[in-house]
């Protein structure tokens, strides 16, 4: 893993001296709201309907136990006793006290950890697949490039007023799990004729106008990457719309302009920064790729793994959906799930917290992954671990088989915290977990992605879930419009939106229609619902949906 | 003819603790909304809120809520209003929890 050079924790230590410095001076009265509350966003510093919320990255998702057990200490002695994960592979705490937000920093500096560039018109937190370097099909692990774009973004002049917020996301595998389409930039690592380069996407985005990202570079060599995203932010830079804030994304930036003459923009300006780069950040990649090496992996027998797959079905069960290929035969890459039935998408307690960090010390090499699906990763356990890993994981209520199925939903905060939100999310999560569990039907349904924002600006994914589900405010009421056919992976795909919304209370029942319909139409189990979806398209899911309305106009 | 004034309440967050806080009528601020000073008058609620948003050291982002007449004071008129008096749905945090261990 990366490890803080003396430059990174002495950058860190006077940041967090000057905002210890600015809250002071904004609890004594000489600072107003308006002077701090830029100071505030630019270290992670919001406030929500209810308290105070910060927000710390997690870059590129990658973690180790001693920094999950200080999230643990924070979450245990200044908030209220857990941690909220979000799809931006950062966590959240609810509800700090403005006072001791400088003493929180302090203790995640203390574990090379921090706040900087996770709000404001900034490069934010770089995501990447949380299977990276581990994923049997991969690549490249992409975390050394995710912190080389850190390194270079972090506090760089030239980009911290830009238009608008300017996200990053890189995948090292062709099965993206990095959602890189919707990102500003994505970068997908591919190789070509044995060599390593970058397909570069650009102008993805979801919020109030999702697009999915164009390519801009279809091969890019390796050397050239760092001075070709810092043309790509220039350009924008300089083009972006800084008089209306709804269009100043660089996906409007090259919706207007064209893709083209954004690429023949960004060449021009490359060929000219190209030179400046006289390799050093190479070199500093080559330092990094050093920090990211393989853990020493240990070869055992299988034996306990097969033996507890063939008389346990309660761990088979879990093991068949939380379990996913390794690069290296005998070791699994176990997702924990953070969707139990019922339960708040991506919080976990400061005692499930530490019991992840133990088991990723003492099973794991270390390693822990925040996904941006909301759930929390092993990337390397040994096979003839994972039975004792499951059952200290169960006995933690840790141990839901959900991964990828209907209750493994993304759920933004929404109106139960959230000050921007229109309508809440995570209850609606709940109760649709709850009813598919129930019902019994979650296996027989097989994958499925519900992704639920509490308001347009679409933090939750709605566009790409297979179900995607919006809260709005229609008239003083909670409404929900659902949108179906969303696609997060490679060949991303925005929703298509069914038509009028559902009060609260019906929002499941909606839900549960467009299943049945689903299983009545699929050709067999194997057929997912998304393949089910893109062979019938939106008519017959739409007709079940607003069937029961239909039927009761008619009866009037 | 210009739309009736509804009745409003001045709320914000307090600067240090960050929670919901109500603006009474002794011009200090309240942690329950039964204390908030309810505003009928236009004019009065502009001046009010002027007042209260002078109070800047001490809470962050004053408004006007507006409320209907309830049993025990004030209630809010939009569910945004009832969460923030409340606290959020999933936990029992916030001022629920807060009421229920002063009750
Ligand atoms: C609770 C405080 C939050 C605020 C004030 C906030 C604000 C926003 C805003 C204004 C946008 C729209 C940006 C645009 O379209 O230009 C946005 C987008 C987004 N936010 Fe949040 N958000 C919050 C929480 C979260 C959380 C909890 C997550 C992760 C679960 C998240 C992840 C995202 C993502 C993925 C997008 C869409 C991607 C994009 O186009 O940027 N946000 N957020
Ligand atoms: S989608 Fe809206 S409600 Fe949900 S977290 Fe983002 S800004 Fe808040």
């Amino acid at each position: 893993m990366y490890t803080y050079s003396e430059f990174d924790s002495a950058f860190v230590a006077e940041r967090n001296r000057q905002f210890r410095a600015q809250v002071e001076r904004r609890i004594d009265g000489s600072l107003t709201e308006d002077e701090f509350k830029p100071l505030r966003l630019m270290n992670g510093l919001y406030l929500q309907l209810h308290a105070y919320m910060l927000r710390v990255a997690i870059p590129y998702g990658t973690l180790n136990s001693r920094q999950m057990r200080q999230l643990a200490m924070i979450a245990e002695r200044w908030d209220k006793g857990y941690g909220h994960f979000t799809t931006r592979q950062n966590i959240q705490f609810n509800w700090p006290n403005l006072a001791n937000v400088p003493d929180i920093l302090e203790a995640l500096a203390k574990v090379e950890m921090h706040s900087i560039q996770t709000s404001g018109n900034t490069i934010r937190n770089v995501t990447a697949d949380h299977f990276a370097g581990a994923a049997a099909d991969e690549v490249a692990d992409p975390r050394p490039v995710a912190e080389l774009i850190r390194q270079w973004s972090t506090d760089h002049p030239e980009f911290q007023f830009l238009p608008r917020k300017f996200k990053v996301g890189v995948t090292g595998s062709p099965n993206d799990r990095a959602v890189t389409a919707s990102h500003d930039i994505g970068l997908r690592i591919i190789e070509r004729n044995g060599e390593i380069g970058y397909r570069v996407l650009v102008g993805g985005g979801l919020g109030r106008t999702p697009m999915i990202g164009k390519v801009l570079a279809d091969f890019l060599p390796e050397a050239d990457l760092l001075p070709y995203i810092e043309a790509v932010v220039s350009v924008w830079n300089l083009l972006g719309r800084r008089d209306n804030k709804f269009k100043s994304r660089i996906k409007i930036t090259v919706h207007e302009h064209g893709i083209d003459e954004i690429r023949t923009r960004v060449e021009k300006h490359f060929a000219i920064i190209k030179p400046s780069f006289a390799g050093i950040d190479q070199q500093m990649l080559a330092a990094i790729r050093a920090d990211f090496a393989a853990p020493a992996f240990l070869t055992a027998s299988e034996t306990p793994y097969t033996h507890a797959r063939q008389h346990d079905p309660v761990f088979r069960s879990w093991a068949d959906t939380n379990l996913s290929e390794h690069r290296v035969p005998g070791y699994a890459i176990v997702s924990i799930s953070l969707k139990a039935h019922g339960k708040t998408p991506g919080d976990a307690s400061a005692h499930q917290m530490r019991l992840m960090a133990e088991l990723a010390e003492r099973y794991g090499h270390d390693e822990l992954r925040i996904s941006h699906e909301q759930n929390v990763i092993l990337p390397h356990v040994h096979k003839s671990f994972v039975p004792s890993v499951f059952a200290a994981l169960r006995a933690a209520g840790l141990g839901t088989a959900n991964i990828g199925l209907i209750s493994d939903i993304i759920a933004c905060p929404g109106m139960d915290y959230c000050a921007l939100a229109t309508a809440r999310s995570i209850p609606i999560a709940q109760q649709i977990a709850t009813r598919f569990d129930e019902l019994k039907l979650e296996y027989e349904i097989g994958e499925m992605k519900i992704k639920i924002s509490g308001c347009i600006n679409a933090c939750g994914h709605h566009h790409v879930g297979h179900i995607g589900i919006l809260g709005l405010d229609r008239a003083g009421v909670e409404n929900y419009q659902i949108t179906l056919g969303g696609d997060h992976r490679t060949d991303a795909r925005l929703g298509d939106r069914t038509g009028p919304g559902f009060a609260a209370d019906e929002i499941v029942p909606a839900i549960e229609r467009i299943v049945y319909a689903y299983l009545d139409l699929r050709t067999a189990p194997s057929e997912t619902f998304l393949a089910a979806y893109q062979r019938l398209g939106l008519a017959p899911f739409k007709a079940a949906l607003y069937k029961t309305e239909a039927q009761a106009y008619a009866a009037e | 003819m210009s739309r009736e004034f509804t009745p409003k309440v001045i709320t914000a967050n307090a600067l240090i603790e960050g929670d919901v806080v109500y603006f009474t009528a002794h011009d200090t601020w309240s942690r329950a909304l039964q204390d908030a000073d309810v505003l009928t008058d236009e004019a009065d609620a502009a001046l009010r809120l002027l007042i209260a948003e002078a109070r800047n050291d001490e809470v962050v982002g004053a408004y006007l809520a507006e409320m209907k007449p309830g049993a025990d004071g004030p209630d809010p008129v939009h569910f945004r209003e009832e969460f923030r008096r409340t606290g959020p749905s999933n936990l029992f945090h916030g001022k629920q929890a807060d009421i229920a261990s002063r009750a």
